[in-house]
């Protein structure tokens, strides 16, 4: 127990590492930045008939002059204190946009994940143990299509589709123009189209990898020694528990790409999430909330990354012993 | 007749190299067909003149289509070139350098994979002030890692091998080996990994134009296009957004189709099957 304790200490060190390199990392791109916010948030014509002391001031607000490694950890010091400063765009502390923003996207993304994940690994059983056969060429066929669309053109035919010929799905946004009270299926209908199309896109990589690894099982001597002695139920007993740990892998390592997928789907349906927030606030010149998302993004694919980590020892017993040696 | 796999491959992707060639070609010389305003003609649904149709101005969205692939193409290729050159280098550099440059380039790669591929391309496209470079930076800065993986195990196995050690035992200098004994054997890996990158390279980079980052409204980059139809989906112009898009995915896909047998041919585990 000690020693597991000691390997999930050691992982965070690392991960906050990592986060500290992903903020400088953030920080110093956003930094290089030839683009003059004022210039992209308020216009040369605007400019031009303004005061040299409006614009001294304006400049103040978007933070134009300071040096860089001042404002760095000026930042830094902000965040350990759960300060992410104020987004330029939204004039609200940035934690405050991302909390509200997240909790739009995060049942999206929620749902598609566990959506793709348990339809990825049964298309991937299923076509790893009919190697060959038609539903393995069917299945393959599928995920080398999804894998070659890319996502935004996706969700603009099920817009297409559902949206504007069948009219039976709203256009976009998560809740109907008009405000008042927002009922739960109201919610969903909007939330449908956008989760539909991450899923979609979500199942193709598991279900290929999960494909290779059940091949790579089934042609294991375990398997072939299994069928010697005329057992059954091969499928439940040994490849799904040989495949439990790389499908656990792909599961967690998913989220990178989903938050990804999310920030084009967003865009497509204006559903107002964290995506739609990081695009506004990158075509904005908004740093604050820009490196803010980036950020809590990375936490939240690093904390995936550590969580599979500590799964592995809970599911596998050899790891937790190989751990405790070492 | 059957033809066999090895053939088959080599078919495949002499016709796909071909088939990029006619397109970027064919697209160059498009770009001045595409920009052609003509309101007389403007919203036709496809037809015989105008296969994919025209948009509200009047355009040619054949014309446009090719000239955005054409655009897409060029990019996913240097993209995918420079990528691959990175990968090259990190990951040699990771399997020989010693134990400090592995962390080292082993964390870099954790850094990179942390951040969503999207976002990260939007930050780098905003270091360079956006525009056509920014998108080329931004995308071959983020397609590296997997194949640096890839080329640091292949460099630690090759390392192992004997006839390497023999060179080395018979005085045959450091930089020596890596070109003779060293790249021979990883370029079939590395040349895989490129052509595999390729269909991820153009997919980020229609997706992030698309956002609105990177290639100007002049430019008709495939995400472009799609971009601009978004606003005219509600009006039921379906060919606005239907057959960019779709050209895209068959030139996405036969590349990942070549890759794909390619890998398996040179793979000695699959290469008989």
């Amino acid at each position: 127990m000690k020693h597991r304790l000691k390997f999930t200490i050691k992982k965070l060190f690392r991960m906050a590492l990592l986060l500290l390199g992903v903020s400088l990392t953030a920080f110093l791109l956003m930094d290089a930045s030839p683009l003059d916010p004022l210039q992209t948030n308020i216009g040369q014509a605007a400019l031009g008939t303004m005061s040299p002391e409006q614009i001294a001031r304006l400049e103040n607000y978007w933070g134009v002059d300071a040096p860089a490694a001042e404002r760095y950890l000026g930042w830094l010091g902000g965040v350990l204190r759960g300060d992410f400063g104020v987004s330029l765009l939204y004039r609200r502390p940035v934690l405050e946009v991302i909390g509200q923003r997240l909790a739009g996207s995060l049942w999206l993304l929620v749902c598609a994940w566990i959506l793709s994940g348990a339809l990825g690994l049964a298309l991937g059983l299923a076509a790893g143990a009919r190697r060959g056969r038609w539903p393995d060429r069917l299945i393959r066929g599928y995920c080398l299509t999804v894998s070659s669309t890319p996502v935004f053109w996706l969700a603009l035919l099920l817009l297409i589709v559902f949206a504007v010929w069948l009219k039976v799905l709203p256009i976009g946004l998560s809740v109907p123009i008009g405000g008042g009270q927002v009922t739960l299926p109201e919610r969903l209908r909007h939330a449908l189209l956008p989760g539909l199309t991450l899923s979609i896109t979500g199942v193709a990589n598991i279900a290929l990898h999960t494909r290779e690894k059940v091949i790579d099982v089934l042609d294991s001597d375990c398997i072939l020694f299994a069928r010697a002695r005329g057992e059954g139920h091969i499928l439940r007993r040994h490849v799904l528990r040989n495949v439990a740990l790389p499908a656990i892998t792909l599961q967690f390592a998913s989220i990178g790409e989903l938050i990804g997928g999310s920030v084009l789907v967003e865009q497509v349906f204006s559903y107002p999430g964290l995506g739609q927030a990081a695009v506004a606030a990158g075509l904005g010149g908004d740093m604050p909330l820009l490196l803010g998302i980036t950020v809590i993004t990375a936490a939240i694919v690093f904390g995936g990354n550590l969580a599979a980590d500590l799964l592995y020892g809970v599911i596998d017993p050899r790891i937790r012993r190989g751990a405790a040696r070492k | 007749m059957r033809t066999n796999r090895r053939a088959g491959t080599l078919f495949l992707l002499i016709f796909a190299c071909i088939l990029l060639f006619v397109i970027a070609l064919a697209g160059e010389a498009l770009s001045k067909p595409a920009e052609l305003a003509d309101f007389a003609r403007k919203n036709l649904p496809p037809c015989l003149a105008h296969p994919f149709g025209t948009d509200w101005m009047g355009r040619d969205m054949l014309a446009r289509t090719v000239a955005g692939l054409s655009l897409s193409i060029r990019v996913g290729a240097l993209t995918a070139v420079l990528s691959g050159g990175i990968a090259l280098l990190l990951g040699t550099a990771s399997a020989v350098c010693g134990p400090r440059v592995d962390a080292l380039v082993s964390w870099i790669i954790d850094l990179v994979l942390g951040i969503p591929h999207i976002l990260l391309i939007i930050l780098v496209s905003l270091a360079c002030g956006r525009g056509f470079w920014g998108v080329i930076a931004g995308v071959a800065l983020t397609h590296w890692p997997s194949l640096a993986r890839l080329v640091r195990g292949e460099v630690l196995q090759l390392k192992q091998a004997t006839f390497l050690r023999a060179a080395r035992r018979l005085g045959v200098s450091r930089g020596r080996v890596l070109r003779t004994h060293l790249l021979p054997h990883l370029l079939p890996q590395l040349f895989t990994g490129l052509i595999l990158q390729f269909p991820h390279a153009i997919l980020h980079e229609a997706g992030v134009t698309f956002l609105g980052f990177g290639l100007s409204p002049e430019r008709p980059a495939i995400g472009v296009i799609l971009e601009e139809s978004m606003g005219y989906l509600a009006a039921g112009r379906w060919w606005l957004a239907l057959f960019p898009g779709l050209s895209l995915v068959l030139v996405v896909m036969l590349f990942a189709v070549a890759g794909e047998r390619l890998r398996l041919l040179l793979t000695p585990a699959s290469a008989q099957e």
